[in-house]
């Protein structure tokens, strides 16, 4: 499974601000290995953010979002102590799915 | 995903079909919830074919949306951009980059309650326009800014 | 044809060549100062650095020991300070030592992996990640903010430090290279990418402090072991090898200028 995401859930006004880093090669399946061979496409195509069961964000990326994703996004509605859960699944389908704590701000 | 578990998800209106289904093996247990990803969108090769895919041909130019991005990338491997719609219901933002060998880099969903606002990093293979495709109201609108790529140097 | 009806491009040209006066160059370097300013928001060496912290405590190797008891020069499992002060000459092992070939130590005599294994995959490649990026993120982010303050007292680090000037400014090589080459001067860049002059404090205090970092062009955190292998590969002098002496010896004279800079590690470059 790959590694854990790094998010950051922060309250900005009556905002939630989120930043989250993803561990994620990203692959596009046009490089070439030392041997001549081409790496397999390997990427995350989904990725859906949720906050008390209802999705705040969703997503569909192809191979041209760079390595170790970066997302940065506000919503309504959520409050400090909450959870807020980020979810992708790739070309392979691998998943993977964190949650943060919405601090103060 | 193959035909037969796309007829098979489309027809299906109960968890009593799929559960059988699953059972056959023709779907694996979480794949109804399969999401979808737009593979023509993903595949064109140019702006007017990937506005086509998505449906939004008659996608007009709009001062309302702001690409924030450097005029300049140090690096194509990852360039910084943010996309702001000012558009009063904006429910897609989409990034295209004209000159990769796909276009459409990333199509997200934005229900109500979340600001049309997202800010992530894309590759871009060269010097290119990028377009920023927003859905509002059931319409398109669109706007383009242009990245530069160089080759930095040592990377120190 | 007037002055001001000549094609952009041509008048860039011209402007460029006029000297003293390089707007479309200044531009430009304003231009990637703001493309680095845009990045800093999330810095993927983050997940680096929760990967090293895992790493530095889960138990691993023949004698099932996590690098807890690490002494990295402050004391058996002190992490906050250490970076900043490496390298630095170790009794036990009776040389000088940088981050490292310090950790390559304590994997070998605290979790018993064997030496040649503990150095065989010093810089990842897609799908094959480093233990060791992902340590020296962790330990040098435990000195983040800290001014580096590596000792020069020892008659071996003073030795090091002699060793490192030689090889600063030795050229050799096909291309009768040194570090000096590129690095001997202010303001020298390639392309666009600006050079510190290495023996000038103001140029070191805040470049040096900035490794290891994750570097967009490469993927990954690229630790001073890696620029210094990069560097000796662009010079076309012989490899240098991971943590050997001679790389020690060229960190502990940087380390010299870069003394009372800043820590901003791990940090992030092209």
């Amino acid at each position: 499974m790959a590694d854990p995401m790094r998010i950051r859930a922060s309250m900005s006004g009556d905002k939630v601000e989120v930043r989250v880093l993803m561990s994620h090669e990203m692959e596009t399946g046009q490089r070439k290995d030392a041997s001549g061979a081409v790496v397999p496409a390997h990427f995350i195509q989904n990725v859906t953010v949720t906050h008390g069961g209802k999705t705040v964000l969703s997503a569909q990326w192809g191979t041209s979002i760079s390595k170790n994703p970066f997302m940065h996004f506000r919503f309504k509605g959520g409050k400090p102590g909450e959870k807020v859960t980020i979810s992708w699944v790739d070309n392979k389908g691998d998943r993977r799915s964190d949650e943060a704590v919405i601090s103060g701000g | 995903m193959n035909e037969k578990r796309r007829e098979l998800l489309k027809a299906a209106s109960g968890s009593g079909v799929l559960a059988l289904a699953a059972a056959a093996g023709l779907i694996k247990p979480g794949d109804a919830f399969a999401q979808q990803w737009n593979k023509a969108a993903f595949d064109t090769k140019s702006f007017a074919a990937t506005l086509k895919a998505l449906g939004a041909s008659g996608s007009t130019e709009s001062a309302q949306i702001q690409i924030t991005a450097p005029d300049i990338a140090e690096n194509g491997a990852v360039v910084p951009i943010t996309i702001e719609s000012a558009i009063p219901k904006t429910d897609t933002i989409a990034i295209l980059i004209e000159k990769n060998p796909n276009t459409l880099s990333a199509d997200f969903d934005i229900p109500a309650g979340t600001d049309p606002f997202i800010t992530t990093r894309i590759k871009m293979a060269e010097t290119s326009n990028i377009y920023a495709v927003v859905k509002a109201d059931g319409k398109y609108y669109h706007a383009a800014k242009e990245i530069k790529v160089t080759l930095g140097g040592c990377g120190g | 044809m007037p002055f001001h009806r000549l094609p952009a491009a041509v008048l860039v040209g011209v402007l460029a060549a006029i000297p003293c006066i390089c707007v479309a160059q200044q531009d430009a370097q304003k231009e990637v100062e703001r493309y680095r300013q845009l990045l800093a928001e999330g810095n993927p060496a983050d997940l680096f650095e929760a990967r090293g912290e895992e790493l530095w405590k889960t138990p691993r190797g023949p004698k099932k020991a996590s690098l807890e008891q690490c002494d990295l020069g402050l004391g058996a499992g002190v992490l906050k300070g250490a970076f900043a002060q490496l390298p630095r000459y170790f009794a036990d092992t009776d040389r000088v030592q940088d981050l490292e070939s310090r950790l390559v130590t304590c994997r070998v005599s605290l979790q018993g992996i064997d030496p040649a294994e503990a150095v065989r995959n010093p810089f990842s490649a897609p799908g094959r990640p480093s233990d060791m990026e992902a340590l020296a993120s962790f330990v040098a982010g435990q000195s983040r903010g800290m001014k580096l303050a590596a000792p020069l007292r020892h008659p071996k680090e003073i030795e090091a430090f002699q060793t490192g000037e030689q090889l600063f400014y030795r050229r050799a090589g096909p291309h009768d290279f040194a570090c000096v080459s590129c690095h001997g001067e202010n303001g020298k860049r390639i392309r666009l990418q600006e050079l510190p002059k290495l023996t000038d404090p103001h140029d070191a205090q805040k470049i040096f402090t900035t490794w290891p970092a994750y570097r967009v062009s490469q993927g990954s955190v690229r630790t001073m072991q890696h620029r210094l292998y990069d560097c000796y590969w662009q010079m076309r002098h012989p490899q240098m090898d991971y943590i050997s002496e001679a790389s020690i010896a060229l960190e502990v004279f940087m380390a010299k200028y870069a003394n009372g800079g800043e820590i901003q590690a791990p940090g992030l470059k092209r």
